[in-house]
């Protein structure tokens, strides 16, 4: 349904049954209200890491931007959270093609994969650190800490849609609820996980 | 017809009927509850921001006379005074309060889509108010940096509450934006999917569209308010240099270099300016709708009003820089805001030839609601004509920081949706409350609330011409600054008492009302929204009892041709509704347009 | 129908006010007359549309007043009225913008010709620095600043060191010479605002921002910081003298460059000690004042305080207020030091003495005095009460308490502070009101007793 119709319907003309009014499915949303709160939520999470990003590319231009050195184990942490992403998904394709088994295996594996992502960010933290960059020593440095911490905060925050998930999962009284709750958390993820590669990108080439 | 079970109507979506006094009025996950929770902190917030506003006028308008209050008051009265009736006062009351209530109501849902999440959101909000407050009893006092918060000057040591102060304050709207994040998610995907049947997002009444489109502006624009005091928190507690450049502040060093003060402007308006429009678009949505039902007419333009809604929202995103035309900014931005700011005036005029044109040609009740809304045109016009003042770049280079500036946004965003919270809170109120208020109180705050205010405002855009600075605790001796203006300062800090206690007269009205007023009609203006339709008045849990109401027409069938009674529920069916002799069957105006 | 009445009243007060207004636009001093011309224009425009949208909806609500037996139109919209008005809205907003451009792009413009001159704001004080002959303004930077260099002046950068250097709150400018003021700040924002001038902007620390402008009419102007930049803001004041350009240049002549400057803040404590004698009959040999004599204790107030304060005596800008009773004893002490520099060399004296805390002959509510003084006073006096040189502010700790109330009276009641050559007076005047009374100004003294 074109945004457009629906905005240049004359709501006065015609009722739901005549056939040239827009009937009521049609001005409808498809999909269920934790879908769209999930993609209202991820368009807001969007804005907050756009804003520090279009605030780094300002920050930057001033003389005193000392870039920070890259880190290999971040590579190895980026690729901990996509095999996360990935995990997700298959659980969701699994629960789709009923083998319930490799469900709660794979909501454990992608939780144990997020942890270990966290865990490897953290790592990274204390290396940095440890040679002397710390936060305040340069606004590249304060960036670094900044998002990488933000962005860990926000996969903590999918703890929750996780854990709702893991609830109609293990109870399994409800099918489709179950597999909502799979979807999105997988949802979740494979955004974090887009946010997450944005954001390294951006640390580490400029 | 396809059956189709509305989302808040579905078994599993309802949760259980409250039974004790703490899930019915405290830990409530009733939309309606949260609603007047979120109404009355809020306005008790207001009313502590009131009387602040009341101390430093007092200051202002006589300079030598109230020793208690002293320049680090004075800057911290002002700050507080700002940031509580921005954020929690009119934003919480407009999305927390009206938003809450009207949504499901007028879209004929049950409650919120997600019930918890709003109990959430209240909770959270009442966290960040009493954060807030806390500024007050900490050593150093609330922030005194202006609402703006500016740094370097916000967290250094010329500014009172450099310390606890403005981290509490920066804790405080964290907090906020957390609770309103959480609202907002509801509204949107309770105005998007939990609508009942019949009800499409054209049918939709005016109040809804201006709710829904400033929750959509402040789930993208708070952001930017978040980012900016998560910078400012490290700058300030962990000594990193987003905005801090090299200072010597007061005789010492400080530990930061190379920052830009200029940035955090920049994130703070690309919140700041969309901020404007969350309080005034609701504001639009509601006075559009109390205008209609008693002036008997439809109102004037549906579509235009709903696509300036959409176009107002749009813009408002692009023109944030015309609050720093002189900021030190690279000045050719000028230019491009310039324009954008101005373009931004023809969508509002619309809105505005729209109300007076529903006017014309109506049947108008001069009621209580009605005259709030009346008196909200003329100060709409006037405060939104003086913004046309300061968004044309080179005429904010004389206005810029001046009484103008004061006076120009206490016009259109204090006085405008005050008026219409009030317009709003008198028209619903017999509906919240089944009770009836007191029309005689009701009318002498009108007159005292528009009157007086006037009387502060108007003049003191004349100070802002002659160069009259604001946030300036005493004037002193200048060379351009006459006695007679500091004559005319002691009776707009007059006016300004007058309307502080003429405000208790609301609260006396509201809460005698509530336990002695009369019973109410449950449609007393006769409206032919949903939630006048309720079965019980005021609507029990659930809002509609065994059945969702079905609708069948647009929210503004008013005096159409032919019906007996001057307005048309929307849910009424078609072949219900009586008609005047002669008249021959109700029809939809469509049959008759393509016949 | 009151409300009909009200609202046609409201409008005609308003057009009244307007027209009778005592209260409006200062006469303009600069060439930026084309604002005033676009404020006109912006006037007739926007007068007009809230002059007939109030009256329209005036006597809509007259004329259509509620009838029970009459029924409101049914007219949900009405297209060709709807694009008439928008088309007419548009119209009338091009009408302002279009000329508001034009005059912007002349902002931001600097002519060619336009002489600079660098405009320096810091909590809560204005200080100026012209380029000198070779035009060109040199390096300066905050990090850089000492008590004897408040400039920060990069002394390796060739380019500064004739810079001329104007350490008080009183610039000029040439008539009829278009400037390009350079802004910068130490600490926070500022804003450098004439209200003659009509233009203002915004200083920013750690950039430099610019305006520019042709003074038109000599005279003395003030500068008002327009951007709240802490709990000083409100007395933060200059003076902008705009005069000719044979007067301007005279008063160049007399300012000092970074290395001059430097030299008068100097002073040499041993060659003061000889002409200390004179003082010491009165403020003792060792700086510590006489109660008795009405003299307050010297030893520990800084230099730069000491030597100002001589030369205000000097010059009558002190001690010649009626109602100074001890004030003018000082004139012909303080004449005995006929140079600058043996007033530089006294003070750096006075400087060197060691300070030993003075008698406490006052007592009051310290708890009371101790909120008053950190809400008001501590700011620039700093919070233990030694002073702080950046902002001008003496030290108060230990300092003489009886004279510290009579100076504080002094300032309340105008007879000190007010004189035009007082640079910072007028900041004491301005932060005392906040003090009720004898009483209130007897506790913070009693409570700066206790910061030692």
């Amino acid at each position: 349904m074109g945004l457009f119709r629906i905005l240049t319907e004359k709501p006065w003309l015609h009722s739901p049954q005549t056939p040239e009014g827009l009937t009521f499915e049609e001005s409808q949303i498809s999909g269920s209200p934790q879908k769209t709160a999930l993609l209202f939520f991820m368009g807001v999470v969007f804005a907050v890491f756009g804003l520090f990003i279009t605030a780094y590319f300002i920050r930057m231009e001033l003389d005193d931007w000392r870039p920070m050195p890259e880190s290999t184990l971040l590579w190895i942490n980026t690729l901990v959270l996509f095999l996360a992403s990935v995990v997700l998904q298959l659980t969701y394709n699994a629960l789709n093609s009923d083998r319930a088994n490799f469900v709660k295996l794979g909501l454990l594996a992608g939780a144990l994969l997020t942890a270990a992502f966290v865990a490897g960010q953290y790592t990274v933290w204390q290396q940095m650190n440890g040679q002397g960059y710390l936060i305040n020593s340069n606004p590249a440095n304060a960036f670094f800490y900044v998002l990488t911490g933000i962005h860990a905060l926000h996969l903590l925050g999918g703890l929750w849609v996780w854990t709702r998930a893991g609830i109609r999962v293990w109870t399994g009284t409800n099918p489709e609820k179950e597999r909502l709750a799979v979807e999105l958390c997988a949802l979740y993820w494979h955004f974090l996980l887009l946010v997450w590669l944005v954001v390294f990108a951006l640390l580490s080439y400029t | 017809m396809t059956t189709y079970i509305p989302i808040a109507d579905r078994d599993e979506e309802l949760h259980d009927h409250p039974h004790s006094f703490i899930t019915k009025w405290v830990f409530s996950q009733d939309h309606k509850v949260i609603a007047i929770q979120y109404g009355c902190t809020s306005i008790f917030v207001g009313l502590i921001a009131l009387v602040l506003s009341g101390l430093m006028r007092l200051q202002l308008g006589y300079p030598d006379s109230f020793a208690f209050i002293d320049p680090a008051d004075y800057y911290q009265f002002v700050t507080m005074h700002g940031m509580i009736m921005v954020v929690y006062l009119l934003t919480a009351l407009f999305l927390g309060g009206f938003g809450n209530y009207l949504i499901p109501l007028q879209l004929g849902a049950r409650d919120m889509v997600f019930p918890f999440l709003n109990m959430l959101s209240y909770w959270f909000f009442f966290i960040s108010v009493l954060i807030l407050l806390a500024s007050f009893l900490v050593s150093g006092g609330p922030t005194g940096a202006g609402w703006t918060l500016y740094p370097p000057q916000a967290i250094l040591r010329g500014t009172p509450g450099h310390d606890m102060g403005i981290t509490l304050m920066l804790a405080s709207l964290a907090v906020f934006i957390v609770a309103f994040t959480m609202g907002g998610l509801n509204y949107v995907t309770t105005v998007l999917q939990a609508r009942t049947h019949g009800m499409t997002l054209m049918r939709m009444p005016l109040s809804i569209w201006g709710i829904f489109v400033a929750t959509i502006l402040g789930l993208f624009a708070f952001p930017a308010l978040f980012v900016s005091a998560v910078m400012m928190v490290f700058d300030k507690i962990v000594g990193t240099s987003f905005f801090m450049p090299a200072i010597l502040s007061l005789g010492e060093a400080v530990d930061h270099k190379g920052g830009s003060p200029i940035l955090f402007q920049h994130l703070f308006w690309f919140f700041g300016h969309p901020e404007v429009y969350i309080v005034a678009l609701p504001a639009f949505g509601l006075v559009s709708d109390v205008i209609s039902t008693h002036a008997r007419k439809n109102i004037f333009g549906y579509r235009m009003m709903v696509w300036a809604i959409v176009a107002i929202g749009a813009l408002s995103f692009i023109v944030w820089a015309h609050h720093m035309y002189v900021s030190g900014m690279n000045p050719y931005f000028g230019f491009f805001f310039a324009f954008t700011t101005l373009v931004i005036a023809v969508p509002t005029a619309i809105k505005v030839y729209n109300w007076v044109l529903t006017l014309w040609q109506g049947n108008i009740r001069l009621t209580v609601p009605m005259l709030f809304a009346m008196g909200f045109i003329f100060t709409f016009v006037h405060g939104g004509l003086t913004g046309i003042f300061l968004g044309n770049v080179t005429i904010d280079l004389p206005l810029s920081d001046t009484y103008f500036v004061i006076a120009h946004f206490h016009m259109v965003m204090g006085v405008s949706p005050v008026l219409v919270l009030f317009a709003s809170l008198y028209h619903w109120f017999p509906k919240m409350s089944g009770k009836m208020f007191n029309q005689t109180m009701a009318k002498v705050h009108f007159w005292g609330t528009f009157l007086g205010t006037y009387a502060i405002y108007l003049p003191m855009h004349y100070l802002g011409f002659l160069g009259v600075p604001r946030r300036y605790y005493s004037y002193g001796t200048t060379d351009f600054i006459p006695d007679s203006a500091q004559t005319l300062n002691a009776n707009i800090t007059n006016a300004a008492i007058f309307v502080g206690i003429i405000q208790m007269l609301f609260i006396i009205n509201m809460v005698w009302s509530v336990f002695k007023g009369k019973k109410a009609d449950p449609n007393p203006w006769e409206a032919t929204t949903l939630e006048w339709q309720t079965p019980e008045n005021p609507p029990g849990h659930g809002n509609w009892g065994s059945k969702l109401p079905v609708v069948y027409r647009w929210a503004y069938e008013y005096s159409v041709p032919g019906v007996k009674a001057d307005f048309v529920p929307q849910t009424i069916p078609p072949e219900e509704v009586e008609m005047e002799e002669g008249a021959g069957p109700y029809i939809y105006r469509g049959e008759e347009e393509h016949a | 129908m009151p409300f009909i009445v009200v609202i046609v009243l409201l409008v005609i007060l308003t057009l009244a006010f307007h027209f009778l207004s005592p209260w409006w636009f200062t006469p303009i001093a600069s060439n930026w007359g084309a604002i005033d011309t676009t404020i006109d224009i912006t006037f007739w425009v926007t007068g007009f549309v809230f002059v007939a949208v109030n009256l329209f909806m005036a006597y809509a609500v007259y004329r259509f007043r509620y009838n029970k037996n009459r029924k409101a139109k049914y007219e949900p919209e009405n297209k060709k009225l709807e694009m008439w008005l928008t088309g007419l809205t548009a119209l009338g907003v091009a009408s302002m913008l279009a000329p508001g451009l034009f005059v912007w792009a002349d902002f931001v413009n600097v002519p060619e010709d336009a002489h600079e001159v660098e405009v320096i704001g810091q909590q809560w004080q204005w200080s100026y620095r012209y380029p000198g002959p070779d035009g060109i303004l040199g390096a300066a930077d905050s990090d850089k600043i000492t008590p004897t260099n408040p400039f920060g002046m990069d002394i390796d950068d060739p380019a500064g060191r004739d810079d001329l250097l104007v350490n008080s709150q009183t610039m000029h400018l040439p008539l009829d010479r278009p400037v390009k003021i350079l802004l910068r700040s130490k600490d926070v924002l500022h804003d450098y605002a004439v209200a003659q001038f009509r233009v203002k902007m915004d200083l920013v620390p750690g950039e430099v921002s610019y305006l520019w402008l042709t003074p038109t009419v000599a005279g003395t102007y003030d500068i008002l910081c327009e951007e709240h930049c802490g709990v000083g803001h409100f007395i933060m004041r200059g003076k902008v003298v705009v005069e000719e350009e044979s007067a301007y240049n005279n008063w160049l002549a007399t300012l000092p460059n970074t290395a001059q400057l430097t030299a008068q803040l100097q002073g040499d404590a041993a060659q003061g000690q000889a002409f200390y004698a004179v003082c010491a009959a009165c403020h003792g040999a060792n700086g510590e004042g006489n109660i008795a004599l009405n003299a307050p204790k010297l030893a520990g107030q800084e230099a730069w305080y000491t030597k100002r304060h001589i030369q205000y005596f000097k010059s009558g800008v002190r001690g010649a207020t009626p109602g100074d009773t001890y004030g003018p004893q000082m004139a012909p002490m303080a004449a005995t030091l006929a140079t600058d520099a043996m007033v530089a060399n006294v003070a750096a004296y006075i400087e060197s003495m060691p300070s030993t805390p003075a008698e406490q002959t006052v007592t009051g509510d310290v708890a009371n005095g101790g909120r008053l003084y950190q809400a008001t006073c501590g700011y620039c006096h700093g919070a233990d009460g030694s002073g702080v040189w950046a902002v001008n502010a003496p030290a108060l700790s230990g300092m003489s308490d009886w004279y510290l109330v009579r100076q504080l009276q002094y300032f309340k009641s105008g007879v000190r502070g007010k004189n035009e050559g007082d640079e910072y007076g007028h900041q004491m005047t301005a932060m005392v009101t906040g003090l009720a009374d004898d009483e209130v100004i007897n506790d913070v003294v009693a409570y700066i007793n206790t910061l030692r």
